[in-house]
């Protein structure tokens, strides 16, 4: 039998095996730790401030001349969570559609991303808000009114997208 | 003032003025103390820096619902953290805080019973009594847990019982005496115990904190095997009651070590340094002087509870077969070789 004597037990030297000097080894760690600077970071007065890789709350991009969306439902058709709903109807425009009801069902989003990464038109993007507390299921699902923000406030996350491969070759024109 | 008032009057400021403002501090550095050691700030919402979470603590355990098991022995139930607390706060009655005050040609002695003669023999006595409150309260609970969480209190107790005082006969060889007031002038006059009884320390450092069920030694209340261990079945509080005996036994055994091994509320050297520039109330007997020990005194328990909180978040728990075997293999021998070179040493010097 080609039995390998040579356990951990085994291998202890004196010092190892009468614990006191370990022990004080350990102190002295916990000790060097306590008067360290702290991690903490004190939530309601002192807020993270995402950077813009982060993917918060999905929100409309909201251009002065109105939404990107164009209700194509490919959002909807990729969203994992089944979260999404589009229903869409036509503008005064040629060809041109928009929503008449979108609705993020929040308590089932995931925050993947997906709807982000298939829009063609760069109307659906994830924002920094981390912050989504309901008193109600109903509340859970968000409307066209609360999801709809206007295009200064999401220029980190934006300027994160056309820095990476999602719209490398594709997208809006003017990203170049 | 005769005797039995005297010492009924130093009961009642010991209990609210030591234990339960010691308790409740304990509570918060634990909690502050843990949380440094984890890199995290700790309790700071209720009140400047948190010092109101005691409080807070204590009201919400004397808010919640005191619940009994059905099948639960409920005398017993009740009796047992009573019979806790009693034993963690009778050790008290040996301590001395100072010395002495004179009044009025009359000498004010800082100890609940100053002169008790069995004095290191009551403490041992108690710290066994101890173990009846762990195991009634595990039994009494009619549940399995707390059941075992009682019997490992109980055989813990009895192993580490035996080092515990053969720990202690060396330093009461060299005092020659029990009386507690009688060792700290012995060392007051000779030095500090720890300088000839160092193994003795470390071995009733050991020892202590295996009686007193704390962390490493915290195996009556293991709560990764045994739920809650003995207190599993308690709530409100008379699981506040526990809590507060675990603390009282804390703050005893620290005063004890302190008394034992690091001279008590004896400061060396700066006493007589005040005397010498003429503040006469720094002679024995005077305010300053009894003030001055008692806060040099608070100071060393304060050291010794900081020690244990420190080593409660440092050390992981002892596997059951590793505490029986450091208890009988390792630290009961070691504590009779202790008394072995002490009386050879005695006997050569």
């Amino acid at each position: 039998m080609n039995v390998n004597e040579n356990t951990q037990a085994q291998r202890l030297s004196f010092w190892e095996k009468i614990y006191l000097p370990e022990i004080v080894k350990g102190l002295g760690l916990t000790l060097k730790a306590m008067v360290a600077p702290k991690m903490t970071r004190q939530y309601p007065e002192e807020r993270f401030e995402p950077d813009g890789s982060y993917r918060g709350r999905p929100v409309l991009v909201l251009e002065e001349e109105g939404e990107r969306c164009v209700a194509c439902g490919l959002c909807s058709r990729v969203c994992p969570a089944l979260a999404i709903e589009v229903q869409a109807s036509e503008t005064e425009r040629e060809k041109e559609r928009y929503p008449t009801l979108f609705e993020i069902n929040m308590l089932r989003c995931i925050f993947c991303g997906f709807c982000e990464e298939v829009c063609p038109e760069e109307a659906i993007v994830m924002s920094k808000d981390y912050e989504m507390v309901f008193e109600k299921r109903e509340d859970g699902i968000l409307g066209k009114d609360k999801l709809l923000v206007p295009v200064a406030q999401l220029q980190d996350r934006l300027a994160y997208l056309r820095r990476h491969q999602y719209y490398e070759n594709a997208g809006p024109q003017e990203a170049s | 003032m005769t005797e039995p008032i005297l010492a009924l009057l130093k009961t009642i400021v010991l209990l609210f003025g030591v234990v339960l403002p010691g308790a409740s501090a304990c509570v918060y550095f634990e909690r502050k103390i843990s949380a440094w050691i984890h890199y995290r700030i700790g309790p700071n919402r209720v009140g400047p820096l948190g010092l109101l979470q005691p409080i807070a603590d204590v009201v919400k355990l004397l808010l919640k619902e005191d619940i009994v098991p059905r099948a639960a022995n409920s005398f017993f139930h009740f009796l047992a953290p009573l019979i806790s607390i009693a034993i963690a706060v009778a050790t008290f009655a040996i301590v001395p805080f100072g010395h002495y005050i004179d009044v009025g040609g009359q000498n004010l002695y800082l100890a609940i019973a100053p002169h008790t003669n069995v004095g290191i023999l009551l403490f041992l006595a108690l710290t066994s009594v101890a173990v009846y409150g762990l195991t009634l309260a595990g039994w009494s609970s009619n549940s399995k847990y707390s059941l075992l969480g009682g019997l490992r209190s109980a055989s813990q107790m009895i192993s580490y019982e035996l080092s515990l005082g053969l720990a202690l006969v060396g330093v009461l060889m060299i005092a020659g005496s029990l009386e507690v007031n009688e060792i700290v002038q012995r060392q007051a006059a000779g030095g500090w115990n720890i300088f000839y009884q160092p193994l003795g320390f470390v071995i009733f450092l050991v020892a202590a904190y295996a009686e007193t069920n704390r962390a490493p030694f915290d195996l009556p209340e293991a709560e990764p095997e045994l739920v809650g261990g003995y207190h599993t079945e308690y709530s409100g509080m008379k699981f506040g009651i526990f809590f507060l005996a675990e603390y009282a036994a804390m703050i005893a055994s620290s005063a004890i070590m302190a008394t034992l091994y690091f001279g008590g509320y004896h400061l060396p050297f700066v006493p007589q340094f005040l005397v010498g520039l003429g503040f006469e109330t720094f002679a024995p007997g005077g305010l300053g002087l009894a003030l001055l020990e008692v806060g040099t005194f608070t100071a060393k328990v304060a050291f010794f509870l900081f020690v244990y909180i420190w080593v409660r978040w440092s050390i992981p728990r002892f596997r059951y077969d590793q505490l029986m075997k450091l208890g009988w293999k390792v630290l009961l021998p070691l504590s009779l070789v202790n008394v072995a070179i002490t009386g050879i040493l005695m006997l050569l010097f």
